[in-house]
């Protein structure tokens, strides 16, 4: 296989500059990839006389000397942003034809700084789910352990498969409850997912409001940095979008962290977790102090209440979300004789399982009757759970727990949907808070599937979880390449 | 029917007893903003179909609100002509249902936490009295597109045009006793919302519609059931469709039934109301805080800012002119209607005789206009010539039936009425000498009526004025005439 | 998964299906009320937590709604609004009848 693959994002985007290669060959090089791996069912769709044309485009910038900062790097993008002309479906069949007619802020970021776009890669539907086993076009299957058919997780399951095939240099993905932080775990790439409302939500396909944030899925945390600062930034179509300035991620990779103190939460340690993964959280912990951090243990004592919360909030703004798909000004439509039964059967028809449970939750929590008891009761919960954050980032700098309670499993096993949710228990509470988190490989179990483990830090501050997460990737050295991979 | 006697507006006569009827009415004022509450599309009427609609206002997949500053200030602005309590935080919440115009699947609207609270305004009765209506609350929200249902036997069209235009919903206590205070009500409203700029009150175009809610009760009981009767865009309808539907609660009532909650429409061509195809559980709207919005704050001071821009308000702007130009109250009550009318007044009034402008101004020139199909802004008469006019009265130049006439003529001349009067030679004549002798002529020519009247026939007295005022060709002055005749036929 | 709780039953599920405009087939509803009544049971554990004195969290950002000044910036984009429409005539959205 090409030896372009190898380059990571930093390291591409300074080979190209240097013309070693150009855009255009290292986009073909992703094309054989993305071929070579399409057992995994990572992209749903390719537009490769589009991505040419951007890479082409690329090559003259970087000819001219008018190189932007992610010109001619080849990314995928999940398919729950909308990109212009592109077909978008949110892995949906109610959006199987969907093409919309503008492009999501995030990726037009990219794509105003330089980025070429290889596809859109597959998740679960409408980003609901832990496995990408809920995607209308069928499951994708997590390169490590290629035979096994292990699953990337989800929701960007597509988007972590990918990176960790190197079919995409890079992917954006979206997070509501860990849809990037848990993929990446299992596929053993790096995902971040930002403060809420560092990037512009405008042209995502909303799926929970007040938890949904776009970020980035790459090899190594430099990626995640290059990615972030394209993708981040203010913008007044989103009115939660955030004022603020972000600096340069890049100057902050190698600030160390000297002195930082990093926050051991006990509710992260607990039953259920695998051993594998309690060895290297523990590495983990002696890495950073290694590195000349304090390691301070802290409570955080709502954790347990974090998933109910979650399952009571996301579904509640789903359930209000979804409602535009009804077949009347886009995606699918099943005739009926009225307009109430066209609802039901367009609707029934073009959800799947996982989708329409959440909307009946949701549907359920917000009617007359329960409002108070669950969805008022969660949000009041939630607020607990940021205070408890808070009162933690009074005493240390960031927090270190495991990504994900185990590995990666095997696709197909039909867990029941409660258990599923499981796989989210260290993912959600950050996600409540709208707090930052990194989610980066550091080992491999005992049968070869990667371990993650997260750092969570206070709002707004990516630089120093971009510092802090350099310096746990550099102790923990991970260099494996899954066997599905492309190279 | 076994009553005599005259009813009460509001109340309706059983075979049990007395009935009265209890409003409450929540109207939908459309802002007058350019674009509209959450999405920069154009707010305006008349558009070709779909062509004011953005990508949010469609609903597009990840599409996002954003407020409209305007907006926020006109709900203020309107709140503090309602002498309502301004809430400095407010939230907005989604209230969820489907139906083919509301392409969200919600309404972005405000429940438990609206953008002003409660207040009250004074209304004017037909009687004369004032009685005090208070308000609710007030808040904003989307208003929905257009559906048509009657271009085709199987299919609806779907105009999004209106859909996210900004609404203000004010909902009044019930405190509303009879369709007539209902209109006064209404009238009130639009002339308040016109006032402060907020709303232009076109109740055509649809700017200003009322969804109305009665029930009847004998005095002195609790409220009884209500119902809701949706979307009427005239006084007149509000009128009718209330006296309708109570009459029909009543004859439930009297023949022992109950009433239904539910929603009804007016059928304008029956003149009566008519129940709406309710759906089971149909309103459950699931309302929860917007998380695509924040919360709504502002301080004390730029409330305070706003209520610097507010104009003088209709109910101050009467006692004024009632102090300051000695008209009736109800004149000034009709005075206050539009705020170009008050302007007009005080520029016409100004160093005149304030009772005797408004009158002209109300009776003659509001009916000349109507009968032109005008309106005062566009007025061939100014306010400084009516005034003009006015004056020529007072002086005893011209009489107010010559004044008539010189009127018909500044509508359709645009002179001025001194102008008029020099041109057409209508100067009153109120020389004694020249009245004696045109009564002097009159007597001569009527000596038997003359002794008729001195012998008793008292009514002959207004021949011998009509005789005068026809020799004069109408310029005599009356008073004058009046006068000296009584010391003439003595 | 037991069904030890029965928060809802079908006719309930019925009526939120109804509400979100859902058509549940008949052979899935048991099923799905089971699935349903699982999560509603295991979301439950929050009745165990006092939050008498506790506001709701409005939001997480700390920021005021932004605002937008009142210009026109947007629309006349028909062809672009009716391109994705299953249905549309003379640039109408076209759906089937609300039968009244």
């Amino acid at each position: 296989m090409s030896d372009l693959l190898k380059f990571d994002l930093l390291s591409a985007s300074i080979a190209l500059k240097n013309k070693e290669f150009s855009s255009l060959e290292l986009t073909n090089a992703y094309f054989e990839a993305i071929e070579k791996t399409s057992a995994l069912g990572a992209y749903l769709e390719i537009i490769k006389d589009h991505s040419m044309n951007m890479a082409k485009a690329s090559d003259k910038n970087i000819n001219n000397g008018t190189s932007r900062p992610l010109e001619g790097l080849p990314i995928g993008v999940k398919d729950m942003f909308c990109t212009k002309d592109i077909k978008t479906t949110a892995s949906s069949k109610i959006l199987e034809n969907f093409c919309p007619t503008y492009e999501s802020t995030v990726t037009q970021n990219l794509w105003d700084d330089g980025a070429v776009m290889l596809g859109k890669l597959s998740c679960d539907e409408f980003a609901m789910g832990s496995s990408n086993e809920t995607a209308a076009k069928g499951n994708v299957v997590n390169p490590w352990l290629k035979n096994s058919k292990m699953s990337p997780g989800g929701s960007s399951g597509g988007s972590a498969s990918a990176v960790a095939a190197r079919s995409a240099l890079a992917a954006t993905g979206t997070d509501t409850g860990g849809s990037i932080r848990q993929p990446a775990a299992f596929c053993g790439v790096t995902g971040l997912k930002p403060t809420y409302g560092r990037c512009s939500r405008w042209g995502i396909v909303a799926f929970s409001s007040s938890l949904d944030q776009a970020g980035p899925l790459t090899r190594t945390v430099s990626d995640a940095a290059l990615m972030l600062n394209s993708m981040a930034g203010y913008d007044k179509k989103d009115s939660t979008s955030a004022n603020l300035e972000m600096p340069d991620l890049m100057n902050y990779l190698d600030k160390g962290i000297k002195g930082k103190k990093i926050g051991i939460p006990k509710e992260y340690t607990q039953d259920g977790i695998s051993q594998d993964i309690v060895k290297f959280y523990e590495k983990s912990i002696n890495w950073l102090k290694e590195s000349g951090a304090e390691i301070l243990p802290v409570s955080l004592p709502h954790t347990k209440y974090a998933l109910p919360v979650y399952y009571i909030i996301a579904p509640a703004e789903a359930s209000s979300n979804l409602a535009r798909y009804d077949g009347v000004r886009y995606g699918k439509r099943n005739e009926a004789a009225s307009l109430d039964e066209m609802y039901e059967v367009t609707r029934g028809n073009g959800f799947g399982e996982e989708v329409k449970r959440r909307i009946m939750i949701g549907t359920y929590v917000l009617s007359s009757g329960y409002y108070d008891a669950y969805y008022l009761k969660a949000q009041k919960v939630r607020r607990l759970i940021k205070e408890d954050f808070d009162n933690v980032f009074e005493e240390v700098d960031y927090i270190l727990t495991p990504s994900t309670p185990t590995t990666s499993f095997e696709l197909g096993q039909k867990q029941d949907p409660l258990t599923m949710y499981l796989n989210d228990i260290f993912t959600v509470p950050a996600s409540l808070a709208g707090l930052p988190g990194i989610s980066l490989p550091v080992g491999l179990d005992k049968s070869g599937l990667p371990i993650g483990i997260q750092l969570i830090a206070n709002s707004f501050d990516e630089p120093g979880l971009i510092s802090t997460a350099r310096a746990l990737e550099r102790s923990a050295e991970f260099n494996f390449i899954p066997d599905g991979a492309a190279t | 029917m076994s009553e005599t006697g005259i009813l009460k507006p509001g109340h309706i006569n059983g075979e049990t007893g007395t009935w009265e009827m209890v409003i409450g009415l929540e109207i939908h004022a459309q802002i007058s903003s350019k674009s509209k509450l959450f999405s920069g599309a154009s707010a305006s009427f008349g558009a070709e179909a779909n062509s004011n609609v953005s990508l949010v206002d469609a609903a597009m997949p990840g599409m996002l609100p954003v407020i409209n500053e305007f907006c926020i200030e006109q709900a203020v602005k309107t709140g503090l002509a309602l002498n309502a309590k301004i809430n400095n935080v407010s939230v907005f919440d989604r209230k969820n249902y489907f139906y083919a115009d509301l392409p969200q699947g919600y309404q972005i609207s405000q429940f438990t936490k609206p953008i002003v609270g409660e207040g009250e305004i004074i209304i004017d009765l037909d009687n004369g009295k004032q009685t005090t209506i208070g308000i609710e609350r007030l808040h904003l929200e989307q208003d929905a597109g257009k559906s048509l249902h009657d271009q085709h036997p199987s299919k609806s069209f779907i105009d999004l045009n209106r859909t996210g235009v900004a609404l203000m919903e004010i909902v009044s206590k019930p405190d509303i006793r009879s369709p007539q205070e209902a209109g006064a009500y209404v009238k009130k409203i639009r002339s308040i919302l016109r006032y402060v700029g907020a709303c232009d009150g076109n109740m055509e175009e649809g700017s200003l519609r009322a969804d109305c809610n009665v029930s009847v009760r004998k005095s002195g009981e609790e409220f009884g059931t209500r119902c809701e009767i949706k979307n009427l865009n005239s006084i007149r309808f509000i009128i009718q469709a209330i006296q309708s539907e109570a009459e029909r609660q009543v004859d439930i009532l009297e023949s022992g039934g109950k009433i239904n909650q539910e929603t009804r429409l007016f059928d304008t061509s029956t003149g009566e109301t008519r129940s709406m195809r309710s759906k089971e559980d149909a309103h459950d709207y699931r309302y929860f805080p917007d998380p695509d919005l924040l919360p709504l704050e502002f301080s004390d001071s730029w409330v305070q800012e706003i209520k610097k821009t507010l104009p003088e308000l209709p109910d101050s702007l009467k006692k004024r002119l009632v102090n300051d130009f000695e008209i009736t109250p109800y004149d000034a009550s009709i005075l206050v209607e539009e705020k170009d009318y008050v302007d007009f007044y005080q520029k016409a009034a100004k160093g005149q005789d304030g009772k005797l402008t408004a009158n002209w101004m109300i009776t003659e020139l509001f009916g000349a206009l109507k009968k032109e199909n005008l309106t005062l802004s566009n007025s061939p008469i100014s306010p400084e010539n009516l005034g003009k006019l006015v004056s020529l009265i007072s002086k005893g130049t011209i009489s107010g039936k010559i004044a008539k006439d010189v009127f018909a003529e500044m509508m359709t001349s645009k002179n001025s009425p001194s102008d008029i009067v020099k041109d057409k030679g209508l100067e009153q004549v109120s020389d004694d000498t020249e009245i004696l002798k045109l009564i002097d002529k009159v007597i001569s020519e009527n000596k038997d009526k003359v002794n008729d009247y001195l012998g008793g026939k008292d009514k002959l007295f207004g021949f011998f004025v009509g005789q005068v005022m026809k020799l004069s060709q109408g310029k005599a002055n009356p008073g004058i005439v009046n006068n000296l005749l009584k010391e003439k036929l003595k | 998964m037991s069904n030890k709780n029965t928060i809802v039953d079908i006719p309930t599920v019925n009526k939120i299906a109804r509400l979100s405009r859902l058509d549940i087939p008949e052979a899935s509803k048991q099923s799905l009320t089971n699935d349903l009544n699982n999560i509603l049971g295991f979301v439950a554990q929050l009745e165990e937590v006092d939050t008498s004195d506790v506001k709701p969290l409005a939001s997480v950002t700390g920021h005021r709604l932004p605002l937008r000044s009142d210009e026109v910036t947007d629309g006349n984009i028909e062809d672009l609004v009716l391109k994705n429409a299953p249905e549309s005539s003379s640039g109408f959205f076209v759906v089937p009848k609300v039968i009244e």
